[in-house]
């Protein structure tokens, strides 16, 4: 028996899921290949600088990337991609993108029955549009670069980064709480999402002050946001980080506004839409790649979403599968050119508090999951699903998370509220929430390499058990295909197959000539 | 010790009858004297005496957080409050399962859904999923339950199609997004196209959900509301009960 400041977790094992992963990764990078999304296509557009939006749709207006590639779909063309035919348009009206922007919003231009140009002026025409929209995207990141480089960063003083969300569903309320978390020592902020936006096949556009359980993600609500954290920044001398969610229908989209806004994390899983929110496995896995190229181009952090796969099953037993995610979400993000400083791999704390030793498993898998990806800004989620009315001892289980956080020295803290099952939190409840990590990530610094772990202990077996069901979980997952597997339930228990889900009519196979200079001017791995 | 007085019953801080209370609020205003003087002040003003500020300090950016203490002075008569309540009986998943088959002689037909803009589908998936929650299966793994799961952001229209089709028993809804008030629009929402359609009486329907209380949903229409702390076997022993009554095998 002997105590080492890390558990014995065999190289061996880490590196053959690894293995494993790449390969389920290569069953992605086909489906990549050969389909694209409408998603995606509008995407494009958005990146060539059609960020305009129009006409009224339920109150929210209908963006102007949507109503051209609708126009490309109609026709049949969108295989060659909405690219391809928006410089065709150019060419045949010898015009300017703005003009052809003004001309579909006059309802004067349908790009889906321009006369085809000659395909050598075509292509030339769209390369140009092309290298210019990622120039544009380059020069926006390099100027975000420069205002983040005069303040201090908290993420350089080696613990992890507090976390909270805001959620009023009115962008200049949550700008009020978002400036009073920061105020309480908070670092990162999230935005949460109106919880029907997931589902929707356009971006809404403007400032939003309605919503249900939370904001819409505009590009202008980012702007908002965007201002206030600086501002608040600049008044404490600290880099304050904004988050919000690039899943669902639109997640491409909501991956370049994020850019071009200066947005520092992204929760970006395909795995989340296809389990929890039933979007079409193969479209949300080829948005995920062009999302996750739009993060590498950009410095965004990606955010998995692993976490939530322990609120449906039992978390005892779902560790497994969470590492197995976790690699396989670690290989998808490399093909997209992903440095690992910038994957912040979730996972959770949800287990049942009332387990017998329940504190020592939980130290294993975050001290576990920490030794396995060792650069990655993990994001560590509070107990959610064993919260209840009961708010002072949920304010208790959010100490020990903290406790445990700041020991393993995980990236990011996402910190638990007392009021967690009871409402969306009240300013005093983030306050009451901020005050817990502040005390415990600060009292237990550097707490993590004072201790060790005996390597015959619970502790230790408990992480080498999840290490081996992962291998063989990877293996089978390997085994019968990733596609296979998540139609047969493997991930939180979900079964949902390659065919169904929503948003399964915008993916479409990629035809022979189709055009996509973006992949390979963003370094694309696929 | 005194006598606990039940006609006008007060909380309990340390001593029978002390009616303490402890508050916690967070006013708009930054912390000051005049600002902890105004919170004692508006809590005596709701009725309370013994008024003591605990605590006040800074939150964000210009609020002050209180904790604050005081004696109720009104209490309730325990004797005249009414509250309907579901049977508090309970039974394992084999029981209700055998029971099922045995007295229905057929499994019960369940549709579920989480109807209007909610897309956390937690509290359904517990209820009908496989695994179910905390050790407790759910309605999936019954052999009695024929279980559909139309999962999340559903409309009512979608719903009662599907359970028409389905010829089902019961349905179930999961409202667990509160803002606003939704989850009760959300509920009343479902009753009215039930009742366009003339099919209010045509399904066992019940709600499920954090904020939901079995009182508000029997208000609302519904034959059953579950809340925080139900399990499937709850839910499946209920929808037992209810069938039987149905079939003139209860009363």
């Amino acid at each position: 028996m002997g105590f080492s400041a890390t558990l014995p977790l065999s190289k061996t094992k880490i590196t053959r899921c690894r293995a494993v992963a790449h390969s389920i990764g290569d069953e992605v990078a086909t489906l990549v290949q050969e389909h694209s999304t409408v998603g995606v296509e509008r995407t494009f557009l958005r990146l060539l600088g059609l960020n305009s939006a129009t006409e009224q749709e339920e109150g929210l207006l209908y963006p102007t990337s949507n109503f051209i590639v609708d126009q490309v779909e109609r026709t049949g063309r969108l295989v060659e991609g909405s690219l391809y035919w928006v410089a065709n348009a150019m060419v045949a009206e010898n015009c300017s993108l703005g003009d052809v922007e003004a001309a579909v919003l006059a309802g004067k231009l349908d790009v889906g029955t321009v006369k085809p140009q000659p395909e050598s002026a075509v292509l030339k025409l769209g390369r140009l549009l092309a290298r210019d929209g990622v120039a544009g995207l380059r020069s926006r990141v390099k100027n975000r670069s420069k205002i983040k480089r005069k303040l201090k960063d908290p993420a350089k003083l080696k613990r992890p980064l507090l976390y909270q969300i805001v959620a009023t569903g009115n962008i200049y309320e949550d700008v009020l709480q978002a400036k009073s978390a920061v105020m309480d020592g908070i670092e990162i902020v999230a935005v949460i999402r109106s919880t029907a936006q997931s589902l929707l096949d356009y971006v809404p556009q403007g400032a939003t002050t309605e919503g249900f359980g939370g904001t819409y993600a505009t590009q202008e609500n980012f702007r908002i946001m965007r201002a206030a954290l600086d501002e608040v920044g600049q008044e404490q001398n600290k880099y304050i980080r904004l988050t919000n969610y690039a899943s669902g229908l639109c997640m491409a989209e909501i991956s370049l506004l994020a850019s071009i806004e200066g947005l520092d994390y992204l929760l970006n899983d395909a795995m989340y839409g296809i389990l929890f929110r039933d979007i079409n496995p193969v479209r949300t896995l080829v948005d995920q790649h062009f999302s996750r190229l739009l993060c590498a181009q950009s410095g965004i952090c990606i955010m998995t979403g692993e976490d939530n796969y322990m609120k449906t099953t039992d978390a005892v037993k779902s560790g497994d599968s969470v590492l197995a995610s976790e690699f396989i979400n670690e290989r998808t993000a490399l093909n997209a050119g992903l440095p690992t400083s910038q994957m912040a791999l979730g996972h959770a704390m949800e287990m049942n508090p009332q387990y017998e030793k329940v504190i020592l498993m939980e130290l294993a898998r975050a001290q576990m999951t920490r030794q396995i990806f060792p650069d990655s800004p993990l994001k560590y989620m509070c107990n959610t699903k064993y919260k209840t009315g009961d708010i002072m001892t949920s304010h208790v289980v959010d100490a020990v998370f903290n406790l445990l956080g700041a020991c393993t020295n995980q990236g990011v803290l996402l910190l638990g509220m007392p009021t967690e099952a009871v409402h969306t939190p009240w300013l005093a409840d983030r306050s009451l929430s901020a005050r817990n990590a502040r005390y415990i990530v600060n009292g237990a610094a550097g707490m993590g390499e004072e201790l060790g772990y005996r390597s015959d202990g619970f502790i230790a077996k408990f992480a080498q058990k999840v290490l081996d069901d992962a291998v063989r979980l990877l293996e089978r997952i390997e085994k019968i295909g990733f596609l296979k597997a998540i139609e047969r339930g493997y991930f939180a228990d979900v079964r949902r197959p390659a065919t169904g889900g929503k948003g399964a009519k915008g993916v479409f196979r990629v035809g022979p000539k189709y055009f996509n200079p973006f992949y390979e001017m963003m370094n694309s791995r696929i | 010790m005194n006598e606990i007085d039940y006609k006008n019953l007060v909380p309990y801080g340390d001593t029978t009858g002390d009616g303490a209370v402890q508050f916690s609020f967070t006013f708009p205003v930054e912390p000051s004297p005049k600002a902890q003087e105004a919170a004692a002040q508006m809590v005596r003003e709701w009725g309370f005496s013994d008024v003591k500020v605990a605590h006040m300090s800074s939150v964000g950016v210009g609020f002050a957080y209180f904790v604050i203490f005081g004696r109720a002075q009104r209490g309730v008569n325990f004797d005249k409050v009414e509250v309907p309540e579901l049977t508090g009986q309970r039974l394992n998943y084999k029981e209700i399962d055998k029971r099922i088959l045995e007295e229905i002689g057929r499994p019960i037909r369940v549709v579920g859904a989480n109807t209007g803009f909610d897309a956390h589908t937690v509290g359904l998936d517990a209820i009908l999923n496989m695994k179910g929650f905390d050790g407790d299966v759910g309605l999936e793994r019954y052999r009695g339950f024929y279980t559909v799961n139309m999962g999340s952001q559903v409309l009512p229209a979608e719903l009662i199609e599907r359970a028409l089709k389905e010829k089902a028993d019961a349905i179930l809804i999961s409202k667990i997004v509160t803002q606003k008030d939704i989850h009760i629009a959300d509920m009343k929402d479902v009753i009215l196209h039930l009742r366009k359609r003339g099919l209010e009486k045509r399904f066992i329907l019940v709600v499920g959900g954090p904020r939901v209380t079995h009182k508000l949903a029997l208000e609302l229409g519904y034959d059953a509301g579950f809340s925080i702390g139900s399990y499937p076997s709850d839910v499946a022993y209920f929808l037992l009960e209810k069938m039987l009554e149905r079939i003139g095998k209860k009363k």
